[in-house]
């Protein structure tokens, strides 16, 4: 069986003629929290995601950003199955996927995370890591499955002496490629990345970052790529979505996005990269030090505290998306130059 | 520039292991001047945080530190007793660690961890203490400060942490700040802000400041000279334009290779990449430590002490650098 093969049981191919729906759909994704305020208070509830409809286009990465907080890792594990979303539909190729069992999700969707030091299992080896979503789906013959395993490993760029060792015997970027090699081995349509290389050294990371793209290349993969090292993102994505306080405020191509960005706070984001030029100093992005409290969130726009351009009218009324072209951002500004 | 606050010749760590003599670090020599800023450059395992803990004296007691000179405020430190040490470490010379979240002390309040210092260097007084502390706390952006002062840390976010850490570290008005990967656990935007700040405060307190990392962006923006390290030893040095601008060591162009630079580098492109691991550094080693994974080594790279070759500030610890390549690629045309 090659590997491009699509396995039994995998997504059914999209009918001919019609445009594909996207691989990766949520429609008004919300996740509600009921957060405990102490003893006898009560609770409130915090929306970590607030009505997100996110698109993810098969054959593409899709960047998403924002700080600690936002709520990109809430979305995540409402992707990938892990945590039910209060409202609103999550979509595989246009099949919701609310109804489908945690097999059936891990079928399609598989996460990479950031750091390889505790998403491994100290305890098996790595054949035992790489082969347990085949054993756990009982998928094919079991006398093949080693054979699928250093066929797995081979991709990833491992030798296959690895195959019998611990994830302690192995260095931080072999790790990493062991958690590509066990989210691959089912051949999912998307993998959800989240900040695949941020635990590691520039060195590693960059290796990472180049076997992802080959493996997007060979094996048609979908990325969710979740990361704050913009530069990172705009290396990787041709779409990116930036997330703050469980909203995507900024939506666009990712050439488009990183040249003029519609939203403040994508502006922020951009300047707080540091690129590697010693004729510029250390950035002031002044947008002060204190990230809202999600429990109570800021009336209106919800990053008019720490914008720079506060009107008036942020203060009060939450914007409306201000779509151009294939382009949105939720910002008052924003809506003023769409007009 | 002014007179160096910290200088130190030919330092070295070695830690018996069980397989021999292990040499993290191999003879360093560096100083750092008031208000000058030396950037430590290296991948994990190159030796770069147990060099700032033996500048500090707090090496793991089966370490052994030598070293030809150690000189702070021109005063010898190598034979310094523990208290000694103790009355220069949190006062004149103070360090921010990485994790905020593990260096401070989870059962006490903010107020008592930063007053703490300056009680035990400075004097005794509590009310001066806590002034200074809601100075410092104010001075590195924290609103409502005094309040601030009876909170744990637990209720304070990462970024806030960690300026609680700065602010600790100035506590005493110190002569020279080590700072070890102090924004690696941050989101970007707030490592901007903290180095924004270090580099203000910096400026302010004319202090020295020691910062260690691995990536070469913040390196770039904040750095008035620049130590790359490899495998324990300098390999390159210098002002940081010149490492940016032209960088002669093999490793230091591998992993300015490595990053993606948004305006430089095209999307899906593939980058560069340093293959291989440190190798260990147990025992007896010979010539160049990077031959194993230099894609220009050669046989003369194997053997010799890889001594560093200075053109004016910029020094490169390699024996076949950028001009001699060049002149061999054309003289094989």
């Amino acid at each position: 069986m090659s590997l491009a093969e699509p396995l039994p049981g995998a997504a059914p191919a999209a009918p001919r003629g019609l445009t594909p729906p996207p691989a990766l759909e949520t429609r008004d994704v919300t996740c509600v929290f009921q957060v405990s305020q102490g003893f006898m208070k009560g609770k409130k509830p915090l929306r970590a995601v607030n009505g997100v409809s996110l698109k993810v286009p098969k054959g593409q990465v899709v960047g998403l950003v924002g700080e600690s907080g936002c709520g990109k890792s809430t979305l995540a594990s409402i992707l990938l199955g892990l945590q039910a979303p209060t409202d609103g539909d999550v979509r595989y190729s246009g099949e919701s996927a609310l109804g489908f069992s945690r097999k059936q999700v891990a079928r399609r969707i598989q996460p990479i995370f950031q750091d390889p030091y505790s998403s491994l299992n100290p305890t098996k080896s790595i054949r035992s890591i790489v082969s347990q979503p085949l054993r756990i789906h009982e998928v094919g013959d079991p006398g093949q499955w080693d054979r699928q395993v250093d066929e797995m490993l081979e991709l990833v760029g491992l030798p296959k002496r690895v195959a019998g060792s611990f994830p302690s015997q192995l260095s931080g970027g072999q790790r990493q490629r062991v958690a590509i090699a066990r989210a691959l081995i089912m051949r999912p349509e998307i993998v959800i990345c989240d900040e695949p290389t941020s635990a590691l050294d520039v060195s590693v990371q960059s290796q990472i970052l180049n076997l992802l793209q080959d493996l997007k290349d060979e094996l048609g993969l979908t990325y969710l790529l979740i990361s704050h090292n913009l530069a990172v993102v705009q290396h990787m994505a041709d779409r990116v979505a930036v997330m703050y306080l469980g909203r995507i405020v900024e939506e666009g191509p990712a050439d488009a996005l990183f040249k003029a960005p519609a939203h403040p706070y994508t502006r922020a984001l951009l300047d707080s990269v540091l690129t590697p030029d010693p004729s510029l100093g250390v950035p002031d992005t002044h947008l002060g030090a204190v990230f809202p409290n999600p429990i109570n969130p800021p009336s209106g726009c919800s990053f008019h505290p720490r914008c720079v351009k506060c009107m008036d009218l942020c203060r009060t009324q939450a914007p409306a998306p201000a779509i151009r072209a294939d382009h949105m951002a939720e910002c008052h500004l924003a809506a003023e130059d769409a007009a | 520039m002014s007179q160096p606050v910290l200088e130190v010749e030919n330092l070295r760590v070695d830690i018996p292991v069980s397989a021999g003599l292990l040499h993290p670090v191999r003879g360093l020599s560096f100083s750092v001047a008031k208000g000058e800023t030396l950037c430590i450059v290296g991948e994990s395992g190159c030796g770069k945080s147990l060099t700032s803990l033996a500048l500090m004296g707090l090496l793991p007691k089966t370490a052994i530190r030598t070293a030809d000179k150690l000189e702070f405020r021109g005063e010898d430190i190598r034979m310094h007793s523990e208290r000694k040490m103790s009355n220069l470490r949190g006062g004149a010379m103070s360090m921010i660690f990485q994790e905020p979240m593990t260096s401070l002390n989870p059962a006490y309040t903010i107020g008592n961890q930063l007053m703490e210092v300056y009680n035990r260097h400075i004097s005794r007084s509590k009310s001066e203490a806590r002034d200074r502390a809601v100075y410092l706390l104010e001075k590195v952006g924290i609103s409502s400060a005094a309040s601030r002062l009876g909170q744990y840390p637990h209720q304070l976010s990462g970024g806030l942490r960690q300026r609680v850490m700065i602010a600790m570290s100035l506590m005493c008005g110190p002569e020279l700040i080590i700072a070890d990967e102090p924004t690696t656990a941050l989101d970007v935007t707030i490592q901007a802000q903290i180095l924004h700040l270090l580099a203000e405060l910096q400026a302010e307190f004319d202090m020295g400041l020691i910062l260690i990392t691995h990536d070469l962006g913040i390196v770039a923006r904040i750095a008035d000279k620049v130590q790359v390290m490899y495998a324990g030893k300098t390999v390159e040095e210098g002002p940081c334009a010149d490492i940016f601008d032209t960088p002669m060591h093999p490793y230091t162009q591998g992993l300015l290779r490595c990053i993606p630079v948004p305006g430089k580098t095209r999307r899906g492109e593939r980058l560069g990449s340093v293959p291989g691991v440190v190798p260990s550094l147990v025992g007896d080693l010979k010539g160049c430590m990077f031959r194993n994974r230099c894609p220009h080594a050669a046989e003369s790279c194997t053997a010799g002490n890889m001594e560093l070759h200075a053109e004016g500030g910029h020094a490169h610890a390699c024996l076949r650098p950028l001009a001699d390549r060049a002149a061999e690629m054309e003289a094989a045309q």
